[in-house]
């Protein structure tokens, strides 16, 4: 980087800089000691806009920051949080390339309040996209103050000097050279990011872009690895806490005397939330069962069955999030129009590890464990919640053991503090199964109303699309077609009180996954109605270059051969866009016609996503999602009746197994030299209709509702 | 009904004294802290308690800690020995095969008590044999790969 490429050297005195902040902050910065410490804002315009749709202030001095120590070692500090997706390695790898250090040499430090800075949570694959470029600007930002400094040392000017492996080098005398930790020691300078820096160009990555294997994989395997409920404080309390029946039920009796009979054992009660507390979990479960309650049960009005009525029947006055041209000329110029109805019931985000935390209250100062994708929404919840100055709530994020979207939402949290404060000794709340599926944030019951027209040659002449609580994300079409209309109805994820019988929320890409499956299956339709083979009638009608290239490459690596649907291959296709990614699916399936269960035996995913910085993880990431995607496709789904969650366990609600296992290959359709976009999510969208038009090729029916269970096969078949 | 037990614990020998039914699983997590071992579901249908009794891999959450006695338990901590990673743990560090890592302890001890009894297992004979194992985030095509690589390694020879 040519010097004129970064701002004037301004070294602040650690104090000085520190005064004009916030007292954490302050404190913080006292506490890194000595090193190099950058402070910088994430400033990307939608990363912002993203945060100020959750209604969160912004901090007004900066929210991110790294630091290379005396020892050499560089320190990330963010707020985002590992729950499996795999930011530790790929952040990291981000870091370490910008500031051409060892990968070894970079620490994560994630989701403590105290120590990172502020971040709405971790979800919407947005880790890369919007926390990464800053992250780079920031490296880039801390290498130009080492080569300033190496400048100063070696007495060469800066262009005249290389940096390989946190060493400095001149680069006519490869003698000449000093290491960042030299270069360190002793120093204290902060440094403030104000503008974006010139980034290293992809070509010079050495680090991004290759595969890497995963850094906490070592502490995971061995049991080492800490969750929250793994954490163990002196005197701390095991809470059980007496639940409802049903969401809506209302407690008319309670009796605790037969706690006493449990040796240890207490009651703890906070307004409406009981709860009995144990040094031994299992005495504590046991005394919970001591508690004689008598609850009144609304009554029951829907149920997985009745609920779309219901939902069609309350729904708000859409919303058009986009339209062109004109629907009726549309439908004038169709030679076919099909109008079609798609259901998608409630499913669970059921991660292994149920919401856990662990609170401590000592001087004054209450601290958190918390198994969460939003330490700081935690962070805020709890002090509110207790009454408690935020700033002397700590929330500290161990390993997350699956979030899927669900731990955005973190009650055990408060639950667990409450608890502490009342009891006066630390205390663990850690969600059964049950009550793991009984708070859950389901992805809500939605349906998709879609009108659409092909004309004699083929082309999408109509499309008037209606999407009913599943929300806006992955509803907009992306195919070439001159009429089209598309409304949400109830959009968000929550709905409006009345319509859903108990919580919704996001799920791993949300709206998308019951979008993608409508729109997708009806091409399929329009494609059948055509004569067409469905990847041809989708390229036919597509003008969007990165689709196109995906498509492609999904049916050179699946081996794609022309034919019109059904062929009896048992051949799906489907595509869509989800955190700025393309993907294309294909996959191969059998349906057993005599118990309607179908096996995934072949699954192939092309996906876009820029510039992939840790190809390895990208694709780890699209496996998990086309394995957790068969879920939601073939057998998940929420079974209820009114507030009453009847699925407990997972002996009835049922999620993906070995056996379920296709052969899964995935490309990867690398744009180097484009911005990194989200790889959590995308490749899930998909799954509902691939699935759903590949067995429509096996086996000539079509299955309208998610999940597609051997019953509604069966059905199906007639 | 008071009663003392004696057992091996990832090679320890231990005694722990019982004067109420108990599962292994909290008698792991909460007397020994060894936290490796998870709860996931309670009721034995996911996996993520699995330990090994006498070999065999179990569900801890589902075997009252009174039945160890005599017997050798080994928890995922007590897998790796003189500080070297068990091929089982290699081969899943080497294949990525955990995203979250909190069903990994199960599905390690899992396979080890599988590759005792068939040091040579197929796809199939994996995927029979983890059946029962529960992973939410989907890393069952590399867990299936890192047990095959495992067998390979160890060829038939199952150090511990």
């Amino acid at each position: 980087m040519k010097k004129a490429d970064y701002q004037r050297m301004d070294f602040y005195d650690i104090g000085s800089l520190g005064q004009s902040l916030p007292l954490s902050r302050r404190e913080f910065i006292k506490l890194m000691g000595g090193g190099i410490v950058i402070l910088f804002s994430v400033g990307d315009p939608s990363w912002l806009e993203a945060q100020r749709g959750r209604g969160q202030p912004l901090p007004d001095d900066f929210n991110a920051f790294l630091r290379i120590g005396e020892d050499g070692r560089v320190t990330c500090f963010t707020g985002k949080i590992e729950m499996g997706q795999g930011i530790i390695t790929s952040l990291a790898m981000m870091l370490a390339d910008e500031l051409e250090v060892p990968l070894e040499s970079v620490d994560m430090v994630m989701g403590d309040t105290d120590l990172c800075p502020w971040d709405a949570g971790t979800w919407g694959s947005m880790s890369t996209r919007f926390f990464g470029p800053p992250l780079r600007a920031a490296a880039a930002e801390a290498r130009a103050v080492l080569v300033e400094l190496a400048a100063e040392h070696l007495k060469t000017p800066p262009s005249e000097l290389t940096v390989e492996a946190g060493v400095i080098y001149d680069k006519s005398q490869r003698q000449k050279k000093v290491s960042y930790a030299q270069l360190i020691k002793g120093k204290k300078i902060a440094r403030r990011l104000d503008r974006q820096k010139a980034l290293e160009k992809p070509s010079d990555f050495t680090i991004v872009g290759t595969p890497a294997l995963r850094r906490d994989a070592v502490e995971k395997v061995t049991g080492k690895a800490k969750f929250a409920g793994d954490l163990r404080e002196a005197d701390m309390l095991y809470a059980r806490i007496l639940r409802p029946p049903a969401h809506g039920a209302r407690l008319i009796s309670v009796g605790t005397s037969g706690v006493k009979t449990i040796d240890g054992a207490r009651v703890a009660q906070d307004e409406e939330m009981i709860a009995v507390l144990h040094e031994d979990p299992e005495l504590a479960d046991q005394a919970l069962k001591q508690i004689k309650a008598q609850w009144e049960k609304p009554e029951a009005k829907v149920d997985e069955t009745s609920i779309f009525d219901h939902l069609l029947k309350v729904a708000p006055a859409g919303e058009t999030v986009s339209e062109g041209g004109n629907l009726a000329e549309g439908e004038k110029a169709s030679k076919t129009v099909i109008e079609k109805t798609y259901l998608d019931g409630y499913v669970a985000h059921a991660p292994i590890e149920t919401h856990t935390a662990l609170a401590k209250i000592e001087g004054g100062k209450l601290t958190i464990w918390a198994s969460t994708q939003s330490p700081f929404g935690v962070k805020d919840e709890v002090a509110s919640a207790l009454g408690f100055p935020a700033q002397d709530v700590r929330v500290i994020t161990p390993f997350v053991g699956g979030g899927f979207g669900g731990k955005g939402s973190s009650g055990q949290a408060v639950e667990a503090a409450k608890l502490a404060k009342l009891a006066g000794r630390p205390v663990q709340v850690a969600w059964t199964r049950a009550e793991e599926f009984f708070y859950d944030t389901f992805r809500p019951a939605a349906v998709v109303k879609i009108k659409a027209g092909v004309t004699d040659s083929g082309a999408i002449s109509l499309w008037d699309y209606g999407v009913y609580y599943a929300g806006e994300r992955g509803s907009q079409h992306f195919y070439d077609i001159p009429h089209h209309r598309t409304v949400t109805y109830g959009s968000g994820w929550r709905g409006q009180p009345g319509s859903h019988p108990f919580a919704t929320g996001p799920w791993r890409a949300p709206a998308n996954n019951t979008n993608t499956f409508a729109r997708e299956s009806h091409i399929d339709i329009l494609a059948a109605a055509a004569g067409m083979d469905p990847l041809e009638f989708r390229l036919k009608n597509l003008k969007d270059a990165r689709m196109i290239r995906v498509l492609k490459a999904a049916g050179e690596k699946f081996g794609w051969t022309p034919a019109k649907a059904p062929s009896g291959r048992g051949y799906g296709i489907a595509c869509g866009i989800d955190s700025g990614t393309y993907v294309a699916h294909m996959s191969e399936v059998e349906v057993n016609r005599k118990t309607g269960h179908v096996q995934v035996k072949r699954a192939v995913c092309a996906q876009d996503m820029g510039l992939s910085i840790n190809p390895e993880g990208a694709t780890i990431q699209m496996e998990g999602c086309i394995t957790m995607g068969l879920g939601y496709a073939l057998a998940e789904d929420i079974h209820f009746k009114g507030g009453e969650i009847l699925d407990l366990n997972f002996d009835t609600y049922e999620i993906p197994r070995f056996s379920w296992l296709p052969r899964i290959e995935t490309v990867l359709v690398e744009d180097r030299n484009a911005t990194p976009q989200g790889g959590g999510e995308p490749a899930i969208i998909c799954m509902g209709a691939v699935v759903a038009n590949a067995i429509f090729d096996a086996a000539g029916v079509r299955v309208f509702q998610l999940p597609m269970t051997p019953k509604r096969v069966k059905q199906a078949l007639g | 009904m008071k009663k003392t037990i004696r057992f091996k614990l990832n090679g320890k020998p231990e005694t722990l004294e019982i004067d109420r039914d108990r599962m292994l699983l909290w008698v792991l997590r909460t007397d020994f802290e060894l936290t490796g071992t998870k709860y996931g579901c309670g009721e034995g249908f996911c996996g993520a308690c699995t330990v090994l009794v006498n070999n065999e891999a179990v569900r801890s959450c589902q075997l009252p800690a009174a039945e160890i006695d005599g017997k050798e338990v080994i928890t995922i901590e007590g897998l790796a020995a003189d500080g070297k990673l068990h091929a089982l743990q290699e081969a899943f560090v080497e294949h990525d095969a955990l995203q979250c890592g909190f069903c990994t302890p199960g599905m390690i001890l899992t396979a080890y008590s599988l590759l005792l009894k068939n040091p040579k297992p197929t796809r199939k004979d994996i995927i029979e044999g983890l059946e029962e194992n529960l992973c939410r985030c989907g890393a069952h095509t590399r867990i299936v790969q890192a047990i095959q690589t495992a067998a390979q390694n160890m060829k038939g020879a199952l150090r511990r």
